[in-house]
C-alpha cells in the first residue's frame, strides 16, 4: 500500500523543502546583516516581475530542461551522467558547425539542422563513456566527468586555434551569419499584441525544450523502447532474464541522454550569444543533475525544477546587482535548494508518511 | 502486568521454575502492517520450542523484538520470571539470549577462534583474550559435542560447521536462550539431522532453544512445544506430541490444506529438452556445471534437486538465456545458441522455453512496475502487446485482468505495484505469465519459495496441469519434500555434476539426502 497520496508525494514534499530551505537561506541572508523579506522581494521582481526578468528566467530555464531531461532519461536506465556539461558543450560544436558551414536560407531550417548537429555532437561525446561502461564495465560516473575536462580541452583548443577568425583577439567563433539568427520571445509574441522585452534572451527554444518534455515523457511511458529503459534501470538481472540488452540499453539510454545535453546549445550558442564562446555552457550540465533529482526524473517534474533553477538564476543575479549580499552568497542558497530538494528529501518524506499514516488510522 | 503475578499462573511450569522467556502482550506495527498483534508466549527452560508459520506471519518480526533489533510498541517481555528490556542486542546478550540468523555473521578468512572472540574480546591485546578464548571454547566443544577445529578459517568449512561456529559464538557469550531462525534452509538433510542432535543435547544441559521454522517436519521431529503464528497472531500453542502436521498447517493457513500433491502418474513423451556436456564458467572464472548430460521428456516433470550452490541455478540461467556456457543443448531437436547475441532471454521464449525464475523479486518482477507492467515482461516485444513502437497498454491490462482472474491473485489490481503484493500472488503473477504462454518447456526455479501453504497448492495443480498438457518441466527446488512431490523422476545435483537419477516413486529422502552430500553413485 502506497503511505501517501500521490499528490502529497509530487507536490507537498517538495515544496516543504523547498522551505525549509528559504527558512535556512533567511537565516544566512540575516546572519550578514541583510533583510531576508526584502531578498525575497528583490529577487521575485527581478526574476518574474517584468518581461524582462520573465525572459531570462525562461532562457535560463531552457538550458536546465535540456540538461535535466538529459540526466532524467540516463536515471532511468539506472546511469548517472554527469557528463551533460561536456555533451552540450561539444552539442554547440555541432550547432556553430551547422550555422557557419551551411548557408541556410532561413531560421527555421537552420534550426532542423542545428537541432540535428547539437544532438550527434551531444550523443558522439556521450557515446564513448556509454560503450567503456556497456562493454569494459568502466563507470560511467567517472569516464563522463573525466569527458567534461577532456570537452572543455577539445573546445579550448578549437576556438583558440581553429575556429577564431583571422584578426580576432577573443577565442570564440565568427558570428553566425543573419539568417540563422533565432526569433526572440519578442519577436514571437509581437504577432498576437503582447508586448515581451525585446532585450531578454528568451527564445524560441524554449517550446522546442517543452516538446523535448513531452516527447521524453511518450518515449519512456509509451513506447517499449522506454520500457526496456525503465526494466533496465529499476533491476539489470530481471532485464537480463526478460531478454533485455544491457549493452543495447546502456547505449541507446547514454546516446539519448547525450543528445539531449547537446540540444541544449540551440538555446545558449544559437539563441543567444549567435557564436561559439568559451565556456558557453556555464555549469548548466551540472545543474541539470539537480533539475532531475528535485523533478524525480519525470519530464514534468523536470519542468517545474527548470523553471524554478531559472528563477534562481535571474532572480540571485538582481539580488546581487541590487544589494550587498554577494554573488557567493546565491550560490549558497541555489545550493540549500538542491540539498534540501535532492539529498535531504527522506528529511521531509519520513515525518509526513507519518503523518500521513496517523491520519489515516484517525479516519478508520 | 507486574512481575509478582506470573508466578501466579503457570499451567505447564514446574513448581518454583519460572518461564525461560514469557512475552506479554506484543505488538508491532510498521507503517500500516501490524507484524505483531497482542502476542503473549511462554518458553519453559530446558525446552525446544518451536515458533511456525507462513512468511509474513511475524515470526522474524517477534525474534526482532526479542534480540533488541525492533522496539515492540506494546508488551513487555520477561527473561527467568523478570521484567526486562530490551534496547538493543547488547542487552539481549548480556540477559542471555543468543541468536543464530539464518545468514551466517562469519568474517569469511578468520579463523574459528577468531570469530568467536569478535566483539567480546577482552582489552586491547588480542593474545591474551584468543588463549583464554581457546580454553572456554575446548570446554564448550566438550560440553556439549560440538567439536570444530578452532584454527580452521571459516571459507574452508561446510554449511553445517559454519553453523555449529555461531552456536559456539553464542554459547560463548553465556547464551542460555538460543534462538534459531530457518537453521535448515542451506542444510542437507543429513546435516540438519546432525543440528537437531546438537540442539538435543543443549537441551539435555539445560539450554532453552527457540526454533523458528515454515517446515512442518522439522517442528514434528525436534521440538517439545509448538507456537503456531498467522498474519501477526500467535493462533495456539500446542504440546508437540498433541498434534499432527496436519492440524498445524490448518492452524498456519486458517483452513483445511492438501499437503501432498494429487497427481497421476506421467506419461511420457519425445524428448524434448537434451542436454549433453554441458559446462559453465562463471563471471569468476569458477566451474559451476561441470558437463552435465540430462533429458526432459514431453509430458513429465524432471526435478533437480541439490544444497542450493551446486550448479542448479546456473543450469536455470543457461536454459533461460542469461548466462554463457558450452556443451550441447537441443529443444524439440534443435539446437540452442549458448553463448552469443542469439543466447538471450527473447531468442529462449521465441524457441517455447518459459522459465519462471528462482528468484521472482531480483528476476521474474520489477518490483516498482505495476502488475499489468510486469505482465508484459518478456514479451513486451510480442506483436499482441505492441501498435508500431508504442506498447499496446490497453490490451495488456485486459490481458492481465484476466490472468489475474485465473490465477486468482489478489488483489485483482492490474494498476498495483508488485512490490505490494504477498510473496504467493506475485509467484501466480509470473506463473500467469509463463504458464499461459504455452511453452513446450517451462523451466521452474523454487515455485513455491516465500510462497504460504494455501497458494502452494494452487501452484502445484497449476504445475501438474500443464505437465498433463503434454509440456516438458524442468523443476529446480531446494525443498526436497516438493521435488518428491512434484517431480515426476529426481536428479540429484552435487559440486557441478549429477550425482544420479532416480524415479521418485522408487526413492526416498535418504536415498536422495545421501546423493545431494555427494555420496553414492
Amino acid at each position: 500500500m502506497e503511505v501517501m497520496p500521490k499528490w502529497a508525494e509530487v507536490i507537498l514534499v517538495p515544496l516543504i523543502s523547498l522551505l525549509l530551505a528559504a527558512v535556512l537561506s533567511a537565516l544566512v541572508i540575516m546572519a550578514i546583516g541583510e533583510d531576508p523579506i526584502e531578498a525575497v522581494n528583490l529577487m521575485v521582481t527581478g526574476a518574474l516581475g517584468s518581461t524582462y526578468g520573465w525572459g531570462y528566467t525562461l532562457y535560463y530555464a531552457t538550458n536546465f530542461l535540456f540538461t535535466g531531461l538529459a540526466v532524467s532519461v540516463a536515471f532511468h536506465a539506472g546511469l548517472f551522467n554527469i557528463g551533460g556539461e561536456g555533451q552540450a558543450m561539444l552539442g554547440g560544436l555541432g550547432v556553430a558547425l551547422a550555422c557557419l558551414l551551411i548557408p541556410w536560407p532561413h531560421w527555421t531550417l537552420a534550426i532542423l539542422g542545428a537541432t540535428a548537429g547539437a544532438a550527434l555532437f551531444g550523443a558522439a561525446w556521450a557515446a564513448i563513456p556509454a560503450y567503456l561502461q556497456a562493454k569494459r564495465g568502466s563507470h560511467i560516473v567517472i569516464t563522463t566527468i573525466m569527458f567534461n575536462f577532456i570537452a572543455a580541452a577539445l573546445l579550448n583548443y578549437l576556438l583558440v586555434n581553429v575556429m577564431r577568425p583571422q584578426g580576432s583577439m577573443d577565442p570564440a567563433s565568427a558570428r553566425f551569419p543573419e539568417t540563422v539568427h533565432l526569433p526572440t520571445l519578442h519577436d514571437l509574441l509581437a504577432p498576437i499584441g503582447i508586448n515581451f522585452s525585446k532585450a531578454a534572451p528568451a527564445n524560441v527554444t524554449f517550446l522546442i525544450a517543452v516538446l523535448a518534455c513531452v516527447l521524453v515523457w511518450f518515449l519512456l511511458w509509451r513506447t517499449w523502447l522506454g520500457y526496456e529503459i525503465r526494466s533496465y534501470g529499476k533491476s539489470e538481472p530481471a532485464a537480463k532474464y526478460g531478454g533485455i540488452s544491457p549493452t543495447a540499453i546502456t547505449m541507446i539510454a547514454m546516446l539519448i541522454s547525450g543528445g539531449l545535453a547537446g540540444m541544449m546549445a540551440i538555446n545558449n550558442v544559437m539563441g543567444e550569444a549567435e557564436r561559439l564562446v568559451l565556456n558557453a555552457v556555464e555549469g548548466a550540465g551540472f545543474i541539470g543533475i539537480a533539475v532531475a533529482l528535485m523533478g524525480r526524473s519525470h519530464p514534468f517534474g523536470v519542468f517545474l525544477a527548470a523553471v524554478l533553477f531559472g528563477f534562481l538564476y535571474q532572480g540571485g543575479a538582481e539580488l546581487a546587482l541590487w544589494t550587498n549580499i554577494p554573488r557567493e552568497l546565491i550560490v549558497v542558497i541555489q545550493a540549500l535548494v538542491i540539498l534540501f530538494t535532492g539529498a535531504l528529501d527522506n528529511m521531509v518524506r519520513m515525518p509526513l508518511e507519518r503523518l500521513f499514516l496517523m491520519m489515516r488510522r484517525g479516519n478508520v | 502486568m507486574s512481575a509478582e503475578n506470573t508466578s501466579g499462573r503457570q499451567e505447564t511450569a514446574a513448581p518454583g521454575s519460572a518461564p525461560a522467556i514469557e512475552l506479554k502482550g506484543i505488538s508491532k506495527a510498521f507503517g500500516p502492517v501490524q507484524a505483531n498483534k497482542d502476542i503473549s508466549i511462554r518458553v519453559m527452560p530446558g525446552t525446544i520450542h518451536g515458533i511456525i508459520g507462513e512468511n509474513g506471519a511475524g515470526k522474524s518480526t517477534l525474534m526482532s523484538i526479542l534480540y533488541g533489533f525492533y522496539k515492540a510498541d506494546k508488551g513487555e517481555i520477561f527473561i527467568s520470571g523478570r521484567k526486562t528490556e530490551i534496547p538493543d542486542s547488547q542487552a539481549a546478550i548480556a540477559a542471555g539470549i543468543g541468536m543464530v540468523f539464518q545468514h551466517f555473521k562469519l568474517v569469511e578468512n578468520f579463523t574459528v577462534l577468531e570469530n568467536i572472540i569478535l566483539g567480546a574480546e577482552d582489552g586491547g591485546l588480542l593474545k591474551p583474550s584468543l588463549s583464554k578464548a581457546r580454553k572456554t571454547l575446548l570446554e564448550l566443544e566438550h560440553e556439549y559435542g560440538l567439536n570444530v577445529d578452532p584454527d580452521a578459517v571459516i571459507e574452508d568449512l561446510g554449511v553445517g560447521m559454519q553453523q555449529r561456529v555461531e552456536i559456539l559464538k553464542a554459547l560463548y557469550r553465556q547464551a542460555d536462550i538460543l534462538i534459531l531462525d530457518e537453521p535448515t534452509g542451506v542444510l542437507t538433510p543429513a546435516e540438519a539431522d546432525q543440528l537437531f542432535r546438537i540442539l538435543d543435547r543443549l537441551r539435555e544441559e539445560g539450554k532453552t532453544i527457540i526454533l523458528i521454522t515454515h517446515k512442518l517436519r522439522e517442528i514434528m521431529e525436534a521440538t517439545d512445544t509448538v507456537s503456531v503464528m498467522r498474519r501477526g497472531e500467535m493462533t495456539a500453542t500446542v504440546k508437540t506430541a498433541e498434534t499432527s502436521p496436519a492440524e498445524l498447517a490448518e492452524l498456519m493457513v486458517g483452513r483445511k490444506v492438501l499437503l501432498r500433491v494429487d497427481k497421476a502418474p506421467a506419461t511420457p513423451g519425445k524428448v524434448i529438452l537434451d542436454i549433453k556436456g554441458l559446462r559453465v564458467v562463471d563471471d569468476a572464472g569458477v566451474e559451476r556445471v561441470k558437463g552435465i548430460d540430462l533429458q526432459v521428456r514431453a509430458g513429465e516433470i524432471v526435478g533437480i534437486a541439490g544444497v542450493a550452490g551446486n550448479g542448479q541455478s546456473e543450469l536455470l540461467e543457461v536454459l533461460g538465456g542469461y548466462a554463457d556456457a558450452t556443451g550441447d543443448i537441443q529443444v524439440n531437436g534443435q539446437q540452442l545458441d549458448l553463448s552469443g547475441k542469439l543466447s538471450d532471454g527473447r531468442s529462449r521464449r521465441a524457441r517455447g522455453i518459459a522459465h519462471v525464475p528462482e528468484d521472482r523479486q531480483r528476476e521474474g518482477l520489477i518490483m516498482d512496475f505495476s502488475a499489468w507492467e510486469n505482465t508484459a515482461f518478456g514479451y513486451h516485444r510480442d506483436p499482441a502487446y505492441q501498435s508500431g513502437i508504442l506498447l499496446n497498454n490497453k490490451a495488456i491490462k485486459g490481458d492481465t485482468e484476466a490472468k489475474m482472474q485465473r490465477f486468482d491473485v489478489r488483489p485483482p489490481n492490474p494498476a498495483l505495484a508488485a512490490k505490494n503484493f504477498s510473496g504467493g500472488n506475485q509467484q501466480k503473477i509470473v506463473l500467469a505469465r509463463e504458464i499461459e504462454r504455452n511453452p513446450d518447456l517451462l523451466l521452474i526455479g523454487q515455485p513455491t519459495r516465500g510462497v504460504d501453504i494455501g497458494a502452494i497448492e494452487f501452484i502445484h495443480q497449476q504445475i501438474v496441469a500443464l505437465r498433463d498438457k503434454g509440456k516438458a518441466i524442468l523443476l529446480v527446488s531446494v525443498e526436497l519434500e516438493e521435488i518428491l512431490a512434484l517431480a515426476d523422476r529426481v536428479a540429484v545435483m552435487f559440486d557441478g555434476h549429477i550425482m544420479g537419477e532416480r524415479q521418485s516413486a522408487e526413492t526416498d529422502e535418504k536415498e536422495l539426502g545421501l546423493l545431494m552430500a555427494g555420496v553414492g553413485s
